[in-house]
């Protein structure tokens, strides 16, 4: 058993890590989402990983580290969707709400595909036929959604089965995307805490401060071992218990990223609540990834239904 | 990155299954709670059969008679023994998992020989004496004095929650041999024969209305020089040694058994909201197991534990409660009787201790927040005269 980074896959954090720094400084990722952004990760080779003959287990890898820049954009998609053949459309995706709830499409003007995930199977929409409402104020000011009253049918593209696969992955590329939120704002907490003065020390000597950042780092390391055992089973299906990995990653990364977040934004004080500092984007992404994939409820509800009754 | 066991794991756990299936039903039935000497004579005959079939000492080195097992067959013990509800390592808890390990560390040839098989066969059961009324979280501040005259250590002191005191042979216990020189360098480790005259035991009440611990009153207790392990005021250093050990694989029987307790609470529960909770419970418990074997992973690959066991202890102790809570929900009445047929009213009391023992939650988020993330120490509080050294 060797349940831990490869060398191979420390280069590939290592790598990407860099890049990401250099090409994603907040000041960049706070301009939104646009085409260069995407190119430039189709030219890293992120979203043809898959493809490429990477594992699961790298793909979470980098996911962890496309989170822990807040990288924006319908990422997690444009992995599942991935068409060697076009490997630079920018491709977003969903889930078909139930009929009659608006559907709330992400990026919607500047995809090159919409793929809609429902028990029939994957259908492929034209962004072009899909009108609604721009959402003028998002929760995430990174994520733009369109509010979609009507979804329209598309064109099947794949059976049932390949759209619960994709749930299940996407599930686990979420997750590393939010163990990556969760990690960075621990090391901005940190930092932070050891930087500001109050009552003439630094505020991370006092226990009430240190505890929130201890806190923040254990739920950062559960987090990463329960994503990483769900990747390696998503690479090796046959240890059995692939669902009930997948829902408690999804569950604890998911609340990680949102607690760690609500705790940064504690530790910075009144600054957390500003627009200036980084936190608040970490948060709002976080509280929009639990709405995809699969809720932290759903997953709970869904790790106690592999319990015998 | 695989969660695959090696074949040569695998076999030890076919073996291992195959001895558990023959043993366990020849095992006498396990003594009443608050029987101590019955206790010792179930948990010491247990020990002797491990040994007897090679288990005993499972992680100790080969050398000093143990198993020396791998830190991947270590979880296959005590995943094995514990689906298996094997008896827990009970009163040999001490002896195997911190007086041998130190002894194994830090201890000469003749007291190595004179201790470790006896250890292993279940025949001498070693208490702890660390902790003192006034020294617990801040164990360094100990009191309890040794004063050499000729041969002996004289030792006087208080010593408190000595797990096993009442039933113990020997106990490991700490002195102070030199109060003038900052609190961590005038500690010594001792092994304390727990017959010596001067040596009051007095058992203390838990919240279970029985207990494992023990106040321990020492006057002018003549201890061999010979029984001191590691040099003189080195004690604090030969401790850390034997601390480390207990925050790397203690906890994994624990968790183990958690995890029988999930399961046999599950089919108990109707309730919608108390079956999601116990879902996000099953989830930490899976992913704190999953960070246990990454350690383990680290673990064989730097031959120590990395800064993920103290957060599995953290995390493991915090769930386990909310585990515990959730029971006398799911149980309503039925858990006004402590006697509860499944176990959980007394598990729960029993789990209280968790984030107290071994270093309380609040210490282990000290240690991480300074010493995985290198927050700065909190300042001792004023000039404390005759009291050098940092708190903490």
């Amino acid at each position: 058993m060797h349940f831990d980074l490869s060398d191979d896959q420390r280069d590939l954090r290592d790598g990407i890590r860099s890049l990401l720094a250099g090409a994603f400084p907040i000041a960049r990722v706070r301009g939104g989402f646009d085409r260069s952004m995407w190119d430039e990760l189709v030219e890293a080779g992120v979203f043809g990983l898959r493809a490429d003959g990477f594992t699961w287990a790298d793909a979470a890898v980098v996911f962890e580290e496309l989170g822990r820049v807040v990288a924006p954009g319908p990422l997690v998609w444009g992995l599942l969707a991935h068409d060697p053949t076009r490997p630079a459309r920018i491709v977003g995706g969903l889930e078909r709400p139930e009929a009659g709830t608006p559907a709330m499409v992400e990026y919607l003007s500047m995809l090159d595909a919409l793929v809609v995930v429902d028990a029939e199977g994957v259908s492929e929409v034209d962004p072009s036929t899909v009108t609604g409402d721009a959402i003028e104020w998002p929760l995430d000011p990174l994520t733009p959604v369109t509010r979609v009253a009507e979804l329209p049918a598309g064109t099947r593209t794949a059976r049932p089965a390949v759209a619960t696969e994709w749930l299940v992955q996407g599930a686990v590329l979420t997750s590393a995307y939010a163990v990556g939120m969760a990690d960075a704002c621990t090391v901005l907490s940190v930092a932070y805490a050891k930087e500001r003065e109050q009552f003439g020390r630094p505020i991370g000597s006092f226990q009430a401060v240190k505890h929130l950042c201890s806190d923040m780092a254990v739920r950062v390391e559960v987090a990463r071992a329960a994503t990483h055992a769900a990747a390696v089973h998503l690479d090796d299906p046959t240890l059995g218990g692939t669902e009930r990995a997948v829902s408690g990653a999804k569950l604890l990364a998911g609340e990680a990223a949102i607690v760690n977040g609500k705790s940064a934004t504690q530790v910075h004080g009144g600054m957390g609540f500003t627009w200036e500092v980084d936190v608040h984007l970490y948060l709002k992404r976080a509280w929009v990834l639990d709405t995809v994939f699969g809720s932290g409820d759903a997953h709970a509800d869904a790790v106690a239904a592999t319990l015998v009754r | 990155m695989d969660l695959r066991y090696s074949d040569s794991d695998e076999a030890f756990r076919a073996e291992l299954r195959a001895w558990l299936a023959a043993e366990l039903p020849k095992l006498p039935a396990p003594p009443a709670r608050d029987d101590w000497t019955a206790r010792r004579g179930f948990d010491t005959d247990w020990q002797r059969r491990l040994f007897d079939a090679g288990y005993a000492g499972i992680s100790w080195p080969k050398e000093f008679g143990g198993r020396g097992a791998s830190p991947s067959e270590q979880l296959v013990f005590l995943e094995e023994t514990g689906r298996a509800r094997a008896p827990y390592v009970g009163v040999n808890f001490v002896g195997l998992l911190h007086a041998g390990p130190t002894i194994i560390a830090e201890g000469t040839e003749e007291q190595k020989a004179q201790h470790l098989p006896r250890i292993l066969r279940g025949e001498e059961v070693w208490c702890q004496a660390f902790s003192e009324p006034n020294a617990g979280s801040d164990l360094a501040s100990l009191r309890t004095r040794a004063v050499r005259d000729g041969d002996h250590y004289v030792v006087t002191g208080q010593k408190t929650w000595c797990s096993f005191g009442h039933i113990g042979d020997v106990g490991e216990l700490l002195v102070r041999t030199d109060p003038d020189v900052p609190k961590h360098k005038g500690i010594t480790w001792l092994m304390l024969p727990m017959d010596l005259p001067g040596i009051e035991i007095r058992p203390i009440e838990t919240v279970l209305g029985s207990s494992e611990f023990c106040e321990l009153f020492l006057d002018e207790v003549r201890v061999p020089i010979e029984n001191r392990v590691g040099a003189e005021n080195d004690g604090w250093r030969v401790t850390n040694v034997t601390l480390s050990f207990e925050r790397g694989t203690a906890f994994v029987s624990e968790l183990v058994d958690a995890m029988q307790l999930v399961e046999d609470l599950a089919p108990m529960i109707d309730d919608v909201g108390q079956r999601r909770e116990l879902g996000h419970i099953t989830a930490e418990l899976d992913a704190l197991w999953a960070l246990t074997q990454r350690n383990v992973t680290q673990a064989e690959r730097d031959g120590k534990m990395g800064p993920g066991a103290m957060m599995i202890k953290l995390g493991y102790t915090e769930a386990r409660q909310r585990l515990g809570e959730l029971s006398l929900r799911v149980l309503q009445r039925g858990s006004l009787d402590l006697g509860e047929p499944h176990g959980f009213v007394e598990e729960r009391l029993r789990t209280l201790a968790l984030t107290i023992a071994a270093g309380t939650s609040q210490i282990q988020r000290n240690i991480i927040g300074e010493r995985v993330l290198g927050l700065p120490k909190e300042p001792p509080a004023g000039a404390v005269v005759g009291a050098p050294g940092k708190a903490g």
